[in-house]
């Protein structure tokens, strides 16, 4: 009987080298496509686990912070304030994953950024568990919450900017939810609380109106035509067309001014005429004289230019669309057919003509602090591109003004001057009556310490006459301007 | 093995080294089992220690504790094979004691990692203190076994006996009602007493098996008889290949209605690997391998949790968060534990799910890496290895078809289990010999164990003093004798 035992004996050693064999299939060669799968969750876990960083306002208030859970080896996120600054700090989920800095910045905030290389080593050395930087960003809370205050319960966005470095004051997106209640670690609560938040709710209050959505800038675009229109040689008192109504060349299609008034005496105007009392008519024809190319350049000098921010997190694209003939170009002098712009790309232009023509590259993270709150890395304000000329700049600002001037609208300031384009959008078949609402603006217009850009989507539900920019988005663009200013 | 001393009683120097060979009495050995049996004491202490020190982030005097009961259980245990059993293999109980006793850590281990984990909505219950408590039970049968059974051969009288019992043992959890014998997991092979739940089928794998050696070996020669020749092959006569069916059928009907497709596979490979070693015949391989095709693929067109399985085995990411749920957790265990692993305590045992039962290969994977697994799967093969040799060197044909069939059982069960958690074979819930949770599973396979160590005894033990010879003193010392010249 030995014979076959000895042959069982060959066949049990066979069975292990194959289960060695496999097995060495599964930990090597398939160790890395299996780590890195999406279903693999036990990275995030990981993450999870980590002692984050915080995320600070830059007056230092706390905006999300940690606390570790009791007799567990975990931390719990706790936003402060949470659904005000959800566009800033984003979510953090178990489930879901995250979004915000807290995506963009996870490197930094977990503490696996190279620009932590010294203090992790160190962290390695002395045992200390590694932890994760915190992050000072640039908003200020006043301007934060003046401008969610004013959007109130209505869908909109509010971007300010500082116009001499590009730090961002205020980033507010309405409707918001409470990244709270997803940093939760009960599993069905969290479920219940996404799904209300995301499938089942219309109004989408995770998506980030600021950053990643865009809109038809409307009248706020004639600035950048105007800008354009200048640098050709134009100045304010240049007479343009201002007739209440103009054909788009090659078709039988009217375009008539605001309601179908007069621009001026209904013959011509002056190019600072025309900008305060935003003619539709004359930036038309004006848009079409200086050509396709000529708007595109100006536009892409201000942002205007298929290029996605990184402020950290990826915004989405503003553009002009693709202009394919002379109506097309028509409709896009006045910010309609297929210019797209999102709030921050709008904050930016104002920003831009407030900063002497200059444009500065819009960012989120001021500083980098390690544990023991010593700056770690400093963001240093860049220029991108000198926009327009000093003297362009200049003539804007005081179109601008003679524009917030005309402006109606609740929330006027009496003791800052303020330069502002207001901007009455339609936004798709039937959005006549319903149109939204566009602010952008910058003060003091002598020496511009704010810009921002305020879009209400639909007018907060306003309609016909009482749905313009100067209605209904001009008042929390002024609220913002006038609480930053006096906070400072 | 690793020892100095093991496989030296057969150098030429360890015989010479004796003034006068036929009368020492060959080595116990029981020396090299109590250092081999420290050794995995300290090995599981150790991995107590840093299971502890990462998932607590503080260490206890109860470590001390744990490690010295450990110690405590091992040298009863080496007692009672000193006793009874002196020249019992000195490698076999360390290499499961070893087994068990990382088995224990990694059960605990995964209790500490689930401990804030909700199972359907209950709080994890710990399950670390009941296998340390089957683990007593278990040695304490080891050690009656052992004590009982004076000589393995004994069991061949009780052969039918055992087959019989074996055969209800099987059978009953399917029959029995499900308030006595439960659907857990889709599979119907418990059964329950008040809070105990044990799976007889652990216990009939053992008793068929002694049947099955004991019916082989007074009935070899009907299986001997050639039939015609095919194909160049000795059949055996179709009224010879009756027994076989007979087992095909039963085993194969109870496990197709228990759905306990990896026992049915287990105990259908041991039945063909006894009748091959005592027949001699490759034939009945080949025979039974093509009967354990058919019903596999008769049960695959009919079942739908066959398909299920083949299915995930042929692609798990076509359904990565349903049906191929468990074996894509499973590789992920595997693939993210790498060559070195994240760990102990380092891992995610809470993604793997069954992890300390069917899945503990996964977390051994994920945490102590392909080198960990190496490890582990050497142990298991120098076990069985060793059953097998003392089986070969066992002078009773009864104690070498049990000695084979018992080493071969466990190696075939290794295969099945971790073959399947790495996606080798289709899937098949059975549990890893002395590693996963489970009482049934233990105690039989301690059982297991003191048999193997019974034959092994039997198989290193003298035999039956030989008469010494009558010494011739040397010619030097002879006494001188005077020569008288002849006259």
């Amino acid at each position: 009987m030995n014979t076959p035992l000895r042959r069982v004996g060959v066949a049990m050693m066979v069975m292990m080298m194959i289960l060695l064999a496999n097995a060495t299939y599964v930990q090597v060669i398939k160790a890395e496509e299996y780590r890195t799968s999406p279903y693999n969750v036990r990275g995030r876990l990981e993450m999870l686990s980590r002692e984050r960083g915080s995320i600070i306002a830059a007056d230092g208030t706390p905006l999300a912070t940690v606390t570790p859970i009791p007799d567990k080896d975990r931390w719990q996120r706790v936003y402060a304030n949470g659904p005000m600054y959800l566009p800033v700090t984003g979510y953090l989920s178990n489930t879901y994953g995250s979004n915000g800095l807290e995506r963009a910045e996870n490197d930094l905030l977990i503490g696996e950024d190279d620009r932590l290389f010294t203090r992790r080593l160190s962290d390695l050395i002395t045992g200390r568990d590694p932890k994760g930087a915190s992050l000072q960003v640039t908003i200020n809370p006043k301007a934060q919450q003046a401008a969610y205050e004013a959007l109130g319960d209505r869908t909109g966005a509010v971007v300010a900017i500082e116009p001499k470095t590009g730090k961002i004051l205020a980033l507010v997106s309405t409707p918001s939810f409470d990244p709270n209640k997803l940093a939760v670690q009960d599993g069905q609560e969290e479920k219940a609380y996404w799904a209300e938040v995301t499938q089942d709710n219309p109004a989408q209050p995770d998506a980030n109106r600021a950053l990643s959505w865009t809109y038809p800038p409307g009248s706020t675009f004639k600035l950048v035509v105007a800008a354009a229109g200048l640098e050709e040689g134009m100045d304010k008192s240049t007479q343009v067309d201002a007739r209440p109504t103009i054909t788009l060349p090659g078709t039988n299609t009217e375009l008539p001014n605001f309601n179908g008034t007069n621009c001026n005496n209904g013959v011509n105007a002056t190019l600072e005429q025309a900008i305060a009392q935003s003619c539709n008519t004359a930036f038309a024809k004006l848009a079409g004289d200086l050509g396709t190319a000529k708007l595109r350049e100006q536009a892409a000098k201000f942002g205007i230019d298929d290029q996605k921010y990184q402020v950290p997190m990826t915004t989405a694209a503003s553009t002009l669309g693709p202009v394919p003939d002379q109506a097309a170009l028509f409709q896009t002098g006045i910010g309609q057919r297929d210019v797209q712009v999102t709030p921050l790309a709008n904050a930016v232009m104002v920003a831009t003509i407030a900063n002497k023509g200059v444009r500065m590259k819009p960012y989120l993270v001021d500083k980098i602090l390690g544990t023991d709150t010593a700056t770690v890395d400093e963001t240093k304000p860049d220029e991108v591109d000198e926009a327009i000329s000093e003297d362009s700049a200049q003539l804007l600002t005081e179109m601008m003004i003679a524009a917030e001037n005309k402006a109606g609208g609740a929330g006027k300031l009496s003791n800052i001057q303020i330069a502002s384009k207001t901007g009455t959008a339609e936004w798709g078949v039937g959005s006549t009556p319903n149109p939204h609402a566009w602010y952008t603006a910058f003060a003091p217009a002598n020496d511009p310490q704010i810009a921002l850009a305020v879009i209400v989507e639909k007018s907060g539900g306003k309609r016909d006459g009482a749905a313009t920019g100067s209605l209904v988005a001009a008042p929390v663009g002024r609220a913002v301007i006038s609480s930053y200013l006096g906070s400072r | 093995m690793g020892s100095p001393g093991t496989g030296a009683e057969d150098t030429p120097l360890a015989r010479a080294s004796g003034t006068s060979p036929g009368l020492k009495p060959p080595p116990t050995k029981r020396s090299t089992e109590l250092f081999l049996l420290a050794f995995g004491a300290v090995l599981v202490t150790a991995a107590l220690v840093l299971v502890e020190a990462n998932q607590e982030k503080e260490l206890s005097l109860n470590i001390i504790w744990y490690g010295l009961a450990y110690l405590v259980m091992l040298a009863v245990t080496h007692l009672a094979v000193r006793t009874w059993a002196p020249y019992a293999d000195p490698v076999i109980l360390p290499c499961v004691t070893l087994l068990n006793g990382i088995g224990l850590v990694m059960i605990h281990r995964i209790d500490l990692g689930m401990a804030d984990v909700l199972v359907d909505g209950e709080p994890w219950s710990a399950a670390a203190p009941k296998q340390v408590m089957w683990t007593g039970l278990s040695l304490v049968l080891f050690c009656a076994a052992l004590k009982l059974l004076k000589d393995h051969r004994t069991l061949a009288k009780f052969g039918y006996v055992s087959g019989l019992v074996g055969l209800v043992a099987l059978i009953l959890p399917g029959v029995l009602p499900g308030f006595i014998a439960p659907t857990i997991n889709g599979a119907k092979i418990w059964l329950r007493f008040g809070g105990v739940s044990i799976q007889p089928g652990e216990f009939a794998k053992i008793l068929l098996m002694v049947f099955f050696a004991a019916f082989l070996v007074s009935k070899r020669d009907l299986f001997t008889i050639a039939g015609r020749r095919f194909l160049g092959m000795d059949l055996p006569r179709a009224r010879d290949l009756g027994p076989l069916i007979a087992v095909w059928a039963v085993v194969v009907s109870v496990m197709v209605l228990q759905k306990d497709l990896g026992s049915s596979l287990l105990f259908f490979g041991i039945v063909l690997v006894l009748l091959y070693v005592a027949t001699e015949r490759a034939v009945w391989i080949i025979i039974g391998t093509v009967l354990f095709m058919g019903a596999a693929v008769a049960a695959w067109r009919m079942f739908t949790h066959v398909q299920t399985r083949v299915d995930n085995w042929v692609d798990p990411f076509a359904d990565p968060g349903g049906a191929g749920y468990q074996i894509v957790q499973s590789l992920f265990g595997f693939g993210t534990g790498g060559l070195f692993g994240a760990g102990l305590g380092g891992g995610r045992p809470d993604q793997i799910p069954e992890a300390n039962t069917d899945f503990i290969a996964a977390v051994i994977g994920e945490e102590l890496g392909l080198v960990g697994l190496t490890a582990v799967l050497l142990l298991y093969t120098v076990f069985a290895l060793r059953g097998l040799r003392n089986a070969l060197a066992v002078r009773d044909t009864f104690g070498k078809l049990l000695g084979g069939g018992l080493a071969f059982a466990v190696a075939f069960q290794v295969f099945i289990i971790i073959g399947g958690v790495m996606k080798l074979i289709p899937m098949t819930g059975i549990t890893a010999p002395f590693l996963s949770k489970g009482g049934s599973s233990l105690l039989a396979n301690y059982v297991l164990v003191a048999l193997l160590l019974r034959i092994s005894d039997a198989a290193r033990s003298p035999q039956a003093p030989v008469k010494p010879r009558v010494q011739q003193p040397a010619i030097a010392d002879q006494f001188t004798v005077m020569v008288e010249r002849p006259k």
